[in-house]
């Protein structure tokens, strides 16, 4: 095993690099997105059902099935890494509309009301008092999110660009379980340390969410 | 001085929350709205401050009509405190009350200042400045949103049922600070409250609203009590109005006998201080009997008479702000003077003193 991760170690962290950037870059996307659908969703009420239904939809195409019609509906080529990019960000969206619209819907009316008669101007308001209180349900959203994302890139390598998913397909076609288990731990790994980065962020940022019990 | 003319609000679906309202709030003195839910007081509450347009008719503050203001700039300058504080829940205490302060560009150190100022002043320990609401009781975190309110020290507050989500004991403390606050500050304050006696106990005029969004009557709360223009507000202010109503005649114009008049075989124990303590009476014997409450010159008849009525002996014991007897009066007593102020009253007499604490 050890010697295994030795003499591949280049390869092993080339597809480590690649299975990193190929999740996380769709994270920053999907979130990108995801914000101003979320918050249309919930400034017009009549597009929340519409887009969530969407969105919901769109999570439900098969992986495999939207990394190989992606390159015939935006024209690039089938191994580019760009198709399982576009198509995790798609993902993403997916998912975290639906946190961030019901984030913002969880925000408390009495408290965003009082905002305004206060004199919080809508964008103000915006930034200063419902993102702040959503903050918690969407970085739960953006959890699940990440890790999911880091779990599908391996399916890429049946299309040629997978990041650790390559040596899954190495192990299977030299019937050698060293790549696999390897590249197992490591997307373990990562999908852990990805999800506790998250909580920490969490706790440094929304200290006021864990002081609920009264005293 | 806030003017609403000819205000109506029928909402998208045609229900009309509000009808033709005219009505004056007097600067510097609390107006209340009351009525049953679905009567437009907090329609027209929430008119004030634009979170809600009229669809008909203008309100003016000071005799400019908030319509051609900017909304956000209006608010500002109107304090805001609702039911359950709405306070933010990510912001600490002292950063909450400083809200507006921070919106209009105060300084933070500034700002930070002025809000540990106002916890003082609304009675919250300084140790709670830096925690969350989630923190604090329902009393303290309403507490917090009166001083937020009061932060940027605005001349006009807006109060949608402040008080009614905190229990009775907390909510007679809270009414008791508010209106001292309020004598200190001389706010002009709109009030809405669906408990008559919160909006008798705090307003100087009060405005019954009823079902459809009309005025059933405009007035003091002694007008209220003692001339209800109709059924419904007779209906509204309560079956024991004519007691309560004895909350605005002032004990202090009594003709209480002294203390010498007291029947043979009746006494008042006192202590070293001369404060009374108890009944004697040959009639219980060698028990003394507790004196079950007396009253002093600031209190009201409502209280007096309140005395006399639970008094072992049949009369009510007035005592000095040290607790020493001053004199009594009887239950019977009370009613004739009450009799003689009323029907000179109705001569025309003009209006009496409207004593300030109603401590019962």
């Amino acid at each position: 095993m050890i010697e295994y991760v030795r003499n591949n170690f280049e390869l092993i962290l080339a597809a480590f690099g690649q299975h990193i950037a190929l999740a996380l870059i769709p994270v920053v996307i999907g979130v990108i997105v995801a914000l101003p659908l979320g918050y249309l969703a919930v400034r017009r009420e009549w597009l929340y059902q519409p887009i969530v239904t969407i969105t919901g939809v769109l999570y439900s195409i098969p992986s495999l099935a939207l990394f190989v019609v992606l390159p015939l509906i935006i024209g690039t080529k089938v191994l580019s890494p760009l198709n399982i990019i576009v198509a995790l960000a798609i993902y993403t969206v997916a998912l975290l509309v639906r946190s961030v619209a019901d984030a913002l819907r969880s925000v408390d009316r009495n408290v965003t009301q009082a905002a305004t008669a206060m004199g919080y101007r809508p964008v103000k308001r915006l930034f200063g008092v419902d993102l702040p209180i959503a903050l918690p349900v969407m970085l739960a959203g953006l959890r699940v999110a990440t890790v999911s994302n880091i779990s599908l890139v391996s399916v890429g390598a049946i299309i040629g660009v997978g990041g650790l998913g390559a040596l899954f397909t190495r192990g299977l076609q030299l019937r050698f379980a060293e790549p696999i288990i390897v590249g197992i731990v490591l997307s373990v790994l990562l999908a852990a340390v990805c999800d506790s980065l998250i909580v920490l962020a969490q706790r440094y940022f929304t200290p006021w969410a864990r002081v609920g019990a009264r005293t | 001085m806030i003017t609403f003319e000819a205000v109506s609000k029928v909402f998208p679906g045609g229900t009309t929350a509000v009808a033709n309202l005219d009505l004056e709030l007097p600067t510097g003195k609390i107006t209340c709205f009351v009525g049953p839910s679905g009567c437009g007081k907090t329609t027209s509450l929430r008119m004030i401050n634009r979170m809600i347009e009229p669809s008909s008719g203008r309100i003016l503050v000071d005799g400019e009509p908030i319509a051609d203001q900017d909304a956000a700039e209006l608010r500002r300058r109107m304090g805001y405190v609702i039911q359950h504080a709405g306070l933010f829940p990510h912001r600490t205490i002292v950063d909450n009350i400083a809200t507006v302060p921070f919106l209009v560009g105060t300084g933070k150190k500034q700002a930070r200042a002025r809000a540990a100022e106002l916890m003082e002043r609304v009675g919250l320990p300084e140790n709670l400045a830096k925690r969350y609401p989630a923190q604090l009781s329902g009393g303290q975190q309403q507490r917090v949103g009166v001083a937020r309110a009061l932060a940027a020290d605005p001349p006009v507050m807006l109060m949608d049922e402040p008080f009614s989500a905190v229990d009775p004991i907390v909510r007679a403390q809270l009414q008791q600070e508010f209106l001292r606050l309020q004598s200190d500050l001389g706010k002009t304050i709109a009030f809405v409250t669906h408990d008559i006696d919160e909006a008798i106990k705090l307003g100087d005029m009060v405005a019954v609203f009823r079902q459809g969004g009309h005025i059933a009557q405009f007035g003091t709360p002694q007008e209220l009590l003692e001339d209800p223009a109709d059924d419904f507000v007779t209906d509204f202010v309560g079956r024991d109005r004519g007691f309560r109503s004895l909350s605005f005649d002032p004990a202090k114009d009594l003709p209480v006998r002294p203390m010498s008049s007291l029947p043979d075989g009746i006494s008042v124990a006192v202590d070293d201080d001369g404060r009374a303590l108890a009944w004697n009476s040959v009639a219980f014997g060698s028990r003394t009997r507790p004196l079950g409450g007396t009253f002093r010159a600031t209190d009201t008849l409502r209280q007096a008479t309140d005395v006399a009525i639970s008094s072992p002996v049949g009369l009510a014991l007035e005592v000095d702000d040290a607790g020493r007897p001053v004199g009594v009066i009887s239950h019977a007593e009370i009613a004739e003077h009450l009799a003689a102020v009323r029907s000179a009253a109705s001569a025309g007499a003009g209006s009496r003193p409207v004593p300030e604490d109603d401590s019962t």
